[in-house]
């Protein structure tokens, strides 16, 4: 069970390379939430039941909910365009994020290690290097954002890997979440909002050499 | 002690943000001055003792804290000068938010100093991004707001950067058997750890940790923050926060170096060196605005810093007191910036010149800090540089070595170019009736900081060199 919620997983990641709408991405965003919380409550069967609970509240309410909605409210407040506007067209993102997901499988069979599950380590480095590809490729404030949201979602399965030996790194990744979420999308995003009317990276350029 | 000093600094930093009462505000931080220097004294006698489970200071985060301590008093004076004067829209509540971030900042950057736990390292790490770009943000413009942006983005992936790299650390501790992450016991356990996820640990968590010491590949946060925050914040970006960075990446280092994959660890840290000068170099032969020549300064330094580490032998022992020495110097330019401004209104070098005229104290202050961060004798980074050089050269890294020194004289010609057009180019166009007077006194506390960095070079005492050497022993 808990490889067909994480290989979906990993199919979102094909979908968001060639979302074209804001709005499928922040979907994508909750539906990712969504199967985080349900791959916490199988995997995670050795760790205490507060800790479980606070976890698992984590993931509902904090990645599957709180964020998208937050996001959904910059995008309107700041009437962003709905598009997505990507550097390169969708048919060769869908094919790098393909080869990102294919050599992280080719990577992850070379690593004789019986202490790693496998399906983890896979599904948690194509969606930290979909993540970065995301933030690459993307023209829009707001779509850097949600690639770093993307990408602390695949540290967080890389962190549930190692989350029954170790419940202190999935309490720690939980800080990482909320901590760095909310000083980006809080206090700044809030203002980028205010300062600039269409949040597009090149207002962002003056500083250079 | 430690406990004591978290929750006072804290405290202090707290009322700091939401005081407005200008007396009070002054008082506060006087008091967390006297804290800092009792801290340093306290944890100096308490060397290598553990304390709350996860901190230890040992010989290095002392001499850091002392250092950064030392750095601190001016900084937080000049700030004060800097509020006074500099800006007329400042607010009972911006000085507030201004003092309160950089309390902030001193303290959890002394905090990562005397972690012993790599976890609590990571933790107070983050605390740096938050109060820096609290200071970044000072004068909430668009400018500062990209400046700030950017940081905090650059920052954000740094920091999941180490965190996957502890992920995988903690994933070669299942062979040793072990699930105490604390620094001391990776050290006993190191040669059990498996070598495949400590390389892959290794690379992810210096990479993260570039972004505060300012290497090639994640530097570029750092020099737009070190731009846009006001100068003193400039100052503390350029040392404090830099040598937190430096601890995290040299303690993770001291793990790998007592295992077999440590040729490969300086193979890495000697790529990103060599890169982090390179780029230093492109940078200071070309560059216009005199802010950010002074952190592209940092970021060469930074880079001899790491081939010091990686040469291994005398090389570690001059990169320890080529950071200490940096964090003394590097302050005193950007402190020394203000009153450039105040004189000439512009960052640019084509708005700039004759400065000698104008301001006899600091421009000849300047032109000995120029001589210092050059490395050019009687400074004291010279002996450091030299002790670097000569343990590349005992490892028999001639080719490094060599281009090593072309860049370095690139460096000097560019930063020269500029330093000097600033303090002897005659300028037509400047209104000389607008300049302001400034005092002599306003340059005294960086007379003092270079003073200091060439007698703890030319002439050390004995307690510094215990402590230095002290500190290369963590290395294997």
């Amino acid at each position: 069970m808990t490889d067909i919620l994480l290989i979906a997983l990993a199919m979102s990641l094909l979908y968001i390379s060639i979302a074209n709408r804001l709005y499928t991405y922040l979907t994508i965003l909750v539906f990712q939430g969504f199967i985080l919380f349900g791959v916490t409550y199988l995997t995670l069967t050795k760790i205490s039941t507060i800790n479980l609970m606070l976890i698992m509240l984590e993931t509902i309410v904090f990645k599957a909910l709180a964020v998208p909605l937050f996001v959904n409210y910059v995008i309107k407040r700041n009437g962003i365009t709905r598009e997505a506007e990507p550097y390169l067209p969708n048919f060769v993102s869908l094919i790098i994020v393909t080869f990102i997901t294919v050599s992280t499988i080719i990577l992850s069979s070379s690593i004789k290690d019986v202490n790693l599950d496998k399906t983890f380590f896979v599904v948690a480095l194509s969606t930290i290097f979909t993540g970065l590809y995301l933030i690459v490729t993307r023209k829009k404030i707001i779509t850097h954002v949600i690639g770093y949201l993307i990408i602390e979602n695949g540290v967080f399965v890389l962190s549930l890997a190692v989350g029954n030996e170790m419940p202190m790194l999935v309490n720690l990744g939980i800080m990482l979440d909320i901590f760095a979420s909310v000083l980006i999308l809080g206090v700044f995003f809030n203002r980028i909002g205010d300062l600039l009317k269409d949040p597009d990276i090149h207002h962002l350029s003056n500083l250079k050499d | 002690m430690i406990g004591i000093f978290i929750t006072v600094a804290f405290t202090i930093s707290g009322c700091l943000f939401f005081n407005r009462n200008k007396l009070i505000n002054y008082t506060l931080l006087v008091l967390f001055i006297a804290l800092l220097i009792v801290f340093s004294y306290v944890e100096y006698n308490h060397l290598n003792i553990r304390e709350l489970g996860f901190f230890k200071p040992d010989a290095l985060g002392v001499l850091l804290l002392i250092a950064s301590c030392i750095v601190s008093i001016p900084v937080i004076i000049h700030g004060y000068r800097y509020i006074e004067k500099h800006n007329l829209d400042e607010t009972p509540k911006s000085r507030g938010v201004f003092f309160g971030a950089m309390v902030l900042l001193i303290s959890a950057c002394s905090v990562v100093y005397l972690s012993g736990h790599i976890a609590v390292t990571w933790i107070f790490i983050e605390i740096t991004t938050l109060s820096a770009s609290t200071l970044i943000y000072h004068h909430r413009n668009l400018r500062a707001l990209e400046g700030v942006w950017k940081y905090v983005f650059i920052c954000a992936i740094s920091i999941t950067f180490v965190y996957i790299g502890i992920l995988f650390l903690s994933l070669s501790l299942k062979d040793a058997g072990i699930d105490d992450m604390s620094f001391a016991s990776l050290y006993a356990n190191a040669g059990k750890l498996n070598p495949f996820w400590l390389k892959l640990a290794f690379l992810f968590i210096f990479t993260g940790f570039t972004a505060k010491l300012g290497l090639v590949p994640m530097y570029t946060a750092g020099i737009d923050a070190k731009d846009k925050a006001p100068a003193p914040a400039g100052a503390l970006l350029a040392s404090v926060l830099m040598n937190a960075g430096f601890v995290s990446i040299y303690r993770v280092y001291a793990v790998i170096s007592r295992t077999p994959l440590e040729h490969w660890a300086n193979t890495i840290m000697i790529i990103a060196a060599l890169l982090s000068i390179f780029v230093a170099t492109v940078y200071m032969t070309r560059i216009k605005n005199i802010k950010r020549m002074f952190a592209y300064s940092g970021i060469e330094h930074m880079g001899l810093v790491m081939l010091g580490l990686a040469a291994g032998g005398i090389g570690v022992y001059a990169a320890i007191l080529h950071i200490i020495l940096h964090t003394l110097i590097k302050p005193t330019l950007f402190l020394q910036f203000n009153q450039i401004y105040w004189v000439y209104q512009s960052k640019s070098i084509y708005d700039v010149g004759n400065y000698f005229k104008y301001n006899k104290v600091g421009a000849i202050l300047l032109f000995l800090a120029f001589i210092s961060a050059t490395a050019m004798p009687p400074s004291g980074l010279f002996i450091s540089e030299f002790l670097i050089f000569q343990s590349l050269f005992q490892a028999h890294y001639i080719i490094i070595l060599l281009v090593v020194l072309i860049l370095l004289t690139m460096i000097i010609w560019g930063f020269g170019l500029n330093i000097f057009k600033l303090l002897f180019t005659p300028h037509p166009t400047i209104d000389e009736t607008r300049i302001p007077h400034i005092s002599p006194w306003e340059s005294f506390s960086q007379y003092l900081l270079l003073g200091l960095a060439v007698y703890l070079a030319y002439n050390p005492p004995v307690q510094f060199v215990t402590l230095l050497q002290a500190a290369v022993k963590l290395i294997k």
